[in-house]
Order: structure tokens, then C-alpha cells, then sequence
């Protein structure tokens, strides 16, 4: 699930990125595609606007804007917004009652309740070390008792005899008297499919929910769900009070839009997903985990790719041959400033690294900005081409001119010589532990990504990155581990 | 013989026979595509405000929006109100002539697609294989279906082909008690293909005129569950070259865009001839079969609109169009 939404909005941002400055109009186009992707993802319209509407606003924000990176930071917006409409924290089933906690299953017909009620079983009882039993009250589809038996006998689940003619009020309250007379923990009872506009039927379970008072009412409901679902999740939670969604069928390649639009419209959390016809198939919903996923894992994966693009090939080789006998002057120095230009700066880089957060704050503290990149590069452009190889040489009476001819100060000059002898401490440092960083500590997709690149080019430029970092400098490798 | 034309025809009979179904399959359906459509149409209705607007960019922004919510997916919302645009831009309507408009639209789209199941009594049996994913309804449909065929005075066999799901194969038996019809059924867990091969030997035994064979739901991303569906197929043509004379997909009428990709999948793996389109007796309004209809052109025989034996009807175009625009 998840995949083409992911692509969808990669292509998107994709676009986005790729602009140095953004305008208004390219945010409005960027949002109109968004609200395709999510349409085409099946969120239902009401969410998607919603969505749209706080993303436009946040993303047209003056900061936005007028940053260097204006792509990055309306990605950022996007993963935030998702992760706010799917809840911020996985939310575990709640049996916090008196003995037995009663989980009540509701859904449309052929949304999974079955099936998922005999996996929750599955679960409660082996990970949770409870005694489970599971009773079903469909009445109406052929053979669905029977289904519940049998799968509650694969599972090893008990379930409750079958008494032909029993009415589902009737079934309830002798499973709840059964289960607490043979002691049971958890009491799972499976409802016939329903239609949420059968009033007959929905009062029926309301009646049934009277009778059992569940802690918890689970909507039972299918991945592929198109716009339906705002309706869908409404009137359950309305007429039924429901506690929490378990989304179904996840494994299959539907876009997931009923993931954003049942917590959306029903505020209450996703707690469970269906992942496969197997008993074990079943998964706590992360929030978090699913907005990165369906974002592609956005960040470090964009920052390698971002490098890659920036990267002129051969500069990088030349650079790296550079590093690897200790040396790295001005010229060197210059590069590096402008490929990180091209990059969209610190901040865009910064933006990029996850667990960086931190250091942002110290950056902007130390005054570190993308004007000061600006400056260096005047001060070295105003050296000569000796200047620029030997360091050394530059004297009083140079850094004066220098100064003058970049429009900066004696003490800007100072700083930044101060700076490469730094940075060529580090550099030999660097040497000396005989690599970058370990790359065996990068996730997987992101290691791909490095071998797929000769030379590493990226670890070569970014533990050497100007800008007044150096003791920043090791610290980006520690920012990958994070 | 056109099973569905017949039925219609005849509907006013079966009611009659049948009193606990006191509406008709189209009132019904209406019933069902109302309520949902009437939110498609409280949509249009509250852009409207009961006046009549000039067609501007704003008014067809908010009128591809409501026909987006029917689940008609973005592409083809947008053409369809870009047709309007172009035929209407700067006319002053009011919401039941748009109505209009829309309708006939997708009626005109829906048309060629709105085609009975013909079972032709030439085929004995007539091999029709019932494919979807879980829970559309495919059992359930294969009962109607069975029950439909039974009213014909026809000889049906079902075969239990869903060994997978538990009491799948109890199901199917009680659909075959209700309707009269022959059972073929193995043990959970048997081979499919096997079963479904043996069922098509028993019927052409007995010379029944129809076998509905029923399969295990399955995602259509399942690359090995699809395949099974294809030995199904080839299976079958080992006796009948022609066989299966009819696939039919089951799609259920809450599931949105994906339906697409079930289209794509199972007409790819078992050669799909024709949809069903079940639970449009719910709120969903199954508007994606628009969006079917225009990029795969497959037949949409009938549509599932209860719980009922008699709840699978026939699907006709301008009634699907009119319904799902709260004109029925």
C-alpha cells in the first residue's frame, strides 16, 4: 500500500525542489497536483481539502517563501500535516475493564470483521497472554458462525458453541456470561456486515453494544475504500461510539486513502492493520512510520539524491584525490561553497538531515546564514591565484586588500583563514580514521543510494563543508546515525 | 437467451411472488443510489441554492469536486464537467438541468458497457467463473446468480471453488439448498484447480445448462494467488476449449479508485469478460464504473443491491446514470 501515492507525490516534489526560488503560483500548482495524488489515493474530498488548505497556508508563509530551499520546507509541511491527519502516536487495543473486556467488531459487509476478529484473538492470546474467546453474532450470512469456529480452532482461539436460531442480543449476553464464568480475559464478538444506513440493523448492534458494554468498538474497514469513507466512518461512530479503526487489506496496492480519511473524519486512532490472510498478519498502525512511507522516507534519501545531482563528477574526484594527501586550499574551499549554493545552502542541507535539529539552533545562534556564504565567496574570489594555493602567505597588508576588494573586514578575513586551518585539522583527522563515516549505520535505502555513487562523492563534500563548521563538520556523520 | 433481459420483463411477476420484497429492483436501486446520491446531489443542490448560476470556473470547480465524491475519480470528473464547460460556459442552470447534463453524459459512457449475461444454451454447461478480491461478494453474487438461472427453469451447478476461506464451502452449500441447484464441493484446502476441473466433468455429466464456479478471494497484487486463477482457466480448457464462457469480476461498490487495478490485474490473469457491481444498496455510489467503463470498455452485467436472492439486477445505463444524479 502506500507505493503510487508515495510516487505520486514524489513527482511532485520533485518539481518543487528543483526551483531555486518559489513564487506563489508554483505552491498553487504544486497543491493542485497534491489534491490529484490524494484524490487518485481515494482520501476522501472533504480531508483532501482540508489537507490542501493547511498545507497552502503554512507553505505560503513569508519563511517559506523567502528561504532558500522553499521545496524542502513545503515537504516538511506536508509530512507534518500528514502525520497531524494520522494521528501522532500508535494507540494499542485498550482491555482495561473488568474482566471480560469486551472488543465489539462493526463494519460493512465484507470488510474483514471476521478475519480480523480471530487474528486479534490470535494476538491477545499469544503476545498479550490472554484468555480469549470469540463469539460471532452474524445471523444473516450463510455459514458465518461456522466461519468463526473454524477459524477460531485454527488459531487455537475458543469460540462460542453455536446454538441454531439464537438471536444476536441473545448470543451477546450468553457470551458474556460465559466468558466470565469460565473466566476469560477478553470477550471478542463478531457483528453481521451492516449497511451504516440499515436502521434496523444498526439498532440492532447498538442494542447488542448496550447489552456487552465493549471497551472497545472497532471499525472493521477495507484499505480500497473509495470516497464512502467519510460516510462510512461517521454514521458507525455516531449510532456506535467507535474507539478505534482497523484498517484492512493494507497488503494490498490500494493507495491507502481511507488511512487519512477514517482518522480524519472519526478522530479516533487507527489501531490495527490487516497485512495478510495468516493469523499473525496483523500490525499496530504508526503513524509516524506510515506518513515516511508514504512520503518515500523523504529526507536523507532526497539529500543523497540532491548530492548526487549537484555533484559534478569530476570535481569530486579531483576533490577527493585532494583530501586524501591532506590538502585543500582556497580553490578547494570555493567549490565547496558553491556546490553547497547549489545545494540550497545550509539551511536545505540541514532541513535534510534527520536528528539535526538541535544544531539548527546553534547555527542560527552563531550567526551562521547563507549571506556568510556569500561573503567567503567574495573574500576568496578577491585573492589571487597564489593567494588561493598557499594560505600561508597572506599577510597584513593582503588581507587588506582583500578586504577591501570583497567589501568586507580584516577580522571577516581572519575568520575564515582561521576557519581552513581548521577544517585541514579535521581533514587530516579524517585521514587518519581512514574513512567518512560508516555508512553500515545508514538505512538500507540510503546505503543503496551511496554504493550507487562512485567515489563517495557526498561523503567526501559533506563531512568538508565551509561555512564556519568545523567542529560541525564530524558531526554530520553523527547526524546520519541518529 | 438474455438472462436479465427476461428477468426484467418479468419483475413485475416476481414481485408478486414474493412478498417480502415489496419494492422494485429499480426502486431499490434508486433507494440505494439515492441515498448516496443524494448527498452527490444535496452537493449540487446546496451549490445551487435552489437559484440558477451562471457556469463559471468557480461553479465547475465545485461541481467536478461533488462528482469527485461519487467516487468518479479525478480524471474523469474533470472531463465530464469540461464537456459541460464547453457546451455551457456562461449559461445560467439550475441544479436539476446540470442534473440533467451529468446524467446523460455518463449514460452516454455507460451504454455500450450495460450488457445482460447472455448464457448461451448452445454451451452445456455454460462455464461462468466468479473472480474478486475478499469480501466483494462474490460468493453471495454466485447465490443470486444461481437463484436467477433457477427461476429460468434452468440446471445449475456450484462449485465450492473458495477452499481457502473457512465455512466458504458451508456457504455455498446453503445457496445451494435455497436455489435447488447441484453442489460440487472437496474438503478445505483442496486443490482449486482439481475441484473446479472434476465440477465441470460432473456437470457435463448430468448435462446441466449452467455451472457457476466459485473462487477464494484474492488481492490482485498477489502475483501467486493470480496465477492459480490462470491454472483455474487453463484447467478448464483441457475438456472445454471455449470455457470459461464468462469470468466475472465482483467489484464492491465502496471501493474507489482501486477498482481500477483490480480491472487491470484480473482481466490480465483470467481473462475477465464482464463486472458485477455489488452492495449499491449501501451509500457508495459506485461511480468509479464510469471511470471503468471509459478506459476498459468491459461489460457491466448487474448490480448487487441486498442481501437477498432476488437482489442481483440487471444494470442499465441511464437508470445507473439518472440514479446516481438523484433523477431516478
Amino acid at each position: 500500500m502506500f507505493d503510487s501515492l508515495t510516487t505520486k507525490l514524489g513527482d511532485v516534489f520533485d518539481k518543487l525542489t528543483r526551483r531555486g526560488a518559489l513564487r506563489e503560483d508554483d505552491v498553487n500548482t504544486a497543491m493542485r497536483e497534491v489534491r490529484v495524488a490524494l484524490l487518485e489515493a481515494d482520501v476522501a474530498l472533504p480531508v483532501v481539502k482540508d489537507f490542501v488548505a493547511q498545507v497552502k497556508e503554512r507553505a505560503l508563509g513569508q519563511e517559506v517563501l523567502r528561504s532558500v530551499t522553499p521545496g524542502q520546507q513545503v515537504i516538511k509541511i506536508v509530512n507534518d500535516a500528514l502525520v497531524d491527519t494520522l494521528g501522532r502516536e500508535a494507540v494499542p487495543i485498550n482491555l482495561a475493564a473488568e474482566p471480560p473486556a469486551v472488543i465489539l467488531m462493526v463494519g460493512l459487509q465484507g470488510s474483514g470483521k471476521t478475519t480480523t476478529s480471530a487474528k486479534i484473538g490470535y494476538m491477545l492470546q499469544g503476545r498479550e497472554r490472554k484468555k480469549v474467546m470469540l463469539a460471532s453474532l452474524d445471523t444473516r450470512r450463510p455459514a458465518a458462525q461456522e466461519q468463526l469456529r473454524v477459524l477460531g480452532e485454527q488459531a487455537d482461539v475458543p469460540t462460542l458453541p453455536i446454538v441454531e436460531g439464537e438471536q444476536p442480543v441473545a448470543i451477546a449476553k450468553r457470551a458474556l456470561k460465559s466468558a466470565r464464568s469460565e473466566g476469560f480475559d477478553v470477550l471478542i464478538l463478531d457483528t453481521a456486515g451492516r449497511l451504516h444506513i440499515d436502521q434496523e440493523l444498526m439498532d440492532e448492534v447498538a442494542e447488542v453494544s448496550k447489552v456487552a458494554t465493549p471497551v472497545e468498538t472497532l471499525l472493521v474497514a477495507d484499505a480500497m475504500t473509495g470516497q464512502d469513507a467519510v460516510t462510512i466512518a461517521k454514521e458507525f461512530n455516531d449510532k456506535l461510539g467507535v474507539t478505534g479503526v482497523v484498517l484492512t487489506r493494507v497488503d494490498g496496492d490500494a493507495r491507502g486513502g481511507a488511512a487519512l480519511s477514517m482518522r480524519a473524519v472519526t478522530g479516533r486512532p487507527i489501531k490495527l492493520m490487516g497485512m495478510g490472510e495468516k493469523f499473525d498478519a496483523l500490525e499496530p498502525f504508526h503513524p509516524d512510520r506510515i506518513a515516511s512511507r508514504i512520503l518515500g522516507m523523504g529526507d536523507v534519501v532526497s539529500l543523497v539524491e540532491k548530492a548526487a545531482e549537484n555533484f559534478e563528477q569530476d570535481e569530486a574526484e579531483k576533490l577527493a584525490k585532494k583530501l586524501q594527501k591532506g590538502r585543500f586550499d582556497f580553490e578547494d574551499m570555493l567549490t565547496q561553497l558553491r556546490q553547497m549554493k547549489k545545494m540550497g545552502g545550509l539551511g536545505g542541507l540541514m532541513n535534510l538531515l534527520p536528528g539535526i535539529g538541535k544544531m539548527k539552533k546553534q547555527l542560527a545562534a552563531a550567526n551562521v546564514d547563507e549571506s556568510m556564504l556569500n561573503r567567503q565567496e567574495a573574500i576568496i574570489l578577491s585573492m589571487t591565484r597564489r593567494e588561493r594555493a598557499n594560505p600561508q602567505i597572506i599577510h597584513a597588508s593582503r588581507k587588506k586588500r582583500i578586504a577591501a576588494g570583497s567589501g568586507t573586514s580584516v577580522q571577516e578575513i581572519n575568520k575564515l583563514i582561521k576557519q581552513w586551518q581548521e577544517m585541514n585539522k579535521v581533514m587530516k583527522r579524517m585521514k587518519k580514521m581512514g574513512g567518512k563515516f560508516d555508512p553500515s549505520q545508514l538505512p538500507p535505502e540510503l546505503r543503496a543510494q551511496l554504493e550507487q555513487m562512485d567515489g563517495g562523492a557526498p561523503g567526501a563534500g559533506l563531512p568538508n563543508m565551509p561555512g564556519g563548521l568545523p567542529g560541525g563538520l564530524p558531526g554530520l556523520p553523527k547526524g546520519f546515525k541518529s | 437467451m438474455a438472462l436479465f433481459r427476461r428477468q426484467t420483463a418479468e419483475s413485475a411477476d416476481n414481485k408478486a411472488d414474493q412478498p417480502e420484497q415489496p419494492r422494485s429492483w429499480i426502486a431499490r436501486l434508486s433507494a440505494g443510489l439515492g441515498k448516496t446520491s443524494s448527498k452527490l446531489t444535496d452537493g449540487i443542490g446546496s451549490i445551487f441554492g435552489g437559484a440558477k448560476r451562471r457556469i463559471d470556473d468557480d461553479l465547475l470547480e465545485e461541481l467536478e469536486e461533488v462528482l469527485i465524491t461519487a467516487d468518479l475519480g479525478p480524471a474523469t470528473a474533470a472531463r465530464l464537467v469540461a464537456e459541460l464547460a464547453k457546451r455551457r460556459f456562461d449559461a445560467e442552470m439550475d441544479d436539476q438541468q446540470i442534473r440533467e447534463e451529468f446524467a446523460r453524459d455518463i449514460a452516454d459512457i455507460l451504454a455500450p458497457v450495460a450488457q445482460p449475461l447472455l448464457a448461451d444454451p448452445a454451451q452445456r454447461p455454460y462455464v461462468v467463473l466468479v473472480v474478486g478480491v475478499n469480501g466483494s461478494g462474490k460468493t453471495t453474487t454466485i447465490g443470486k446468480l444461481a437463484h436467477n438461472f433457477r427461476e429460468e427453469g434452468r440446471q445449475v451447478t456450484l462449485c465450492a471453488g473458495d477452499t481457502f476461506r473457512a465455512a466458504a464451502i458451508d456457504q455455498l452449500k446453503i445457496w445451494a439448498e435455497r436455489t435447488g441447484a447441484a453442489i460440487e464441493a472437496r474438503e478445505p484446502g483442496a486443490d482449486a484447480s482439481g475441484l473446479a476441473f472434476d465440477a465441470l466433468a460432473a456437470a457435463r455429466d448430468r448435462g446441466d445448462e449452467i455451472l457457476l464456479i466459485d473462487t477464494a478471494g484474492r488481492l490482485q497484487n498477489r502475483t501467486e494467488l493470480m496465477e492459480e486463477l490462470a491454472k483455474i482457466v487453463r484447467v478448464l480448457r483441457k475438456q472445454d476449449e471455449t470455457a470459461p464462457h464468462s469470468v466475472l469480476l465482483v467489484l464492491d461498490a465502496t471501493v474507489g479508485q482501486n477498482a481500477h487495478s483490480q480491472v487491470e490485474a484480473f482481466r490480465d490473469m483470467a481473462e475477465v469478460t464482464g463486472l458485477v457491481v455489488t452492495k449499491l444498496d449501501g451509500t457508495a455510489r459506485g461511480g468509479v464504473v464510469v471511470s471503468l467503463a471509459e478506459r476498459f470498455g468491459l461489460p457491466v452485467h448487474a448490480v448487487g443491491v441486498g442481501e437477498s436472492a432476488e437482489d442481483l439486477k440487471p444494470f442499465d445505463a441511464q437508470e445507473f446514470a439518472r440514479s446516481l444524479m438523484g433523477l431516478a
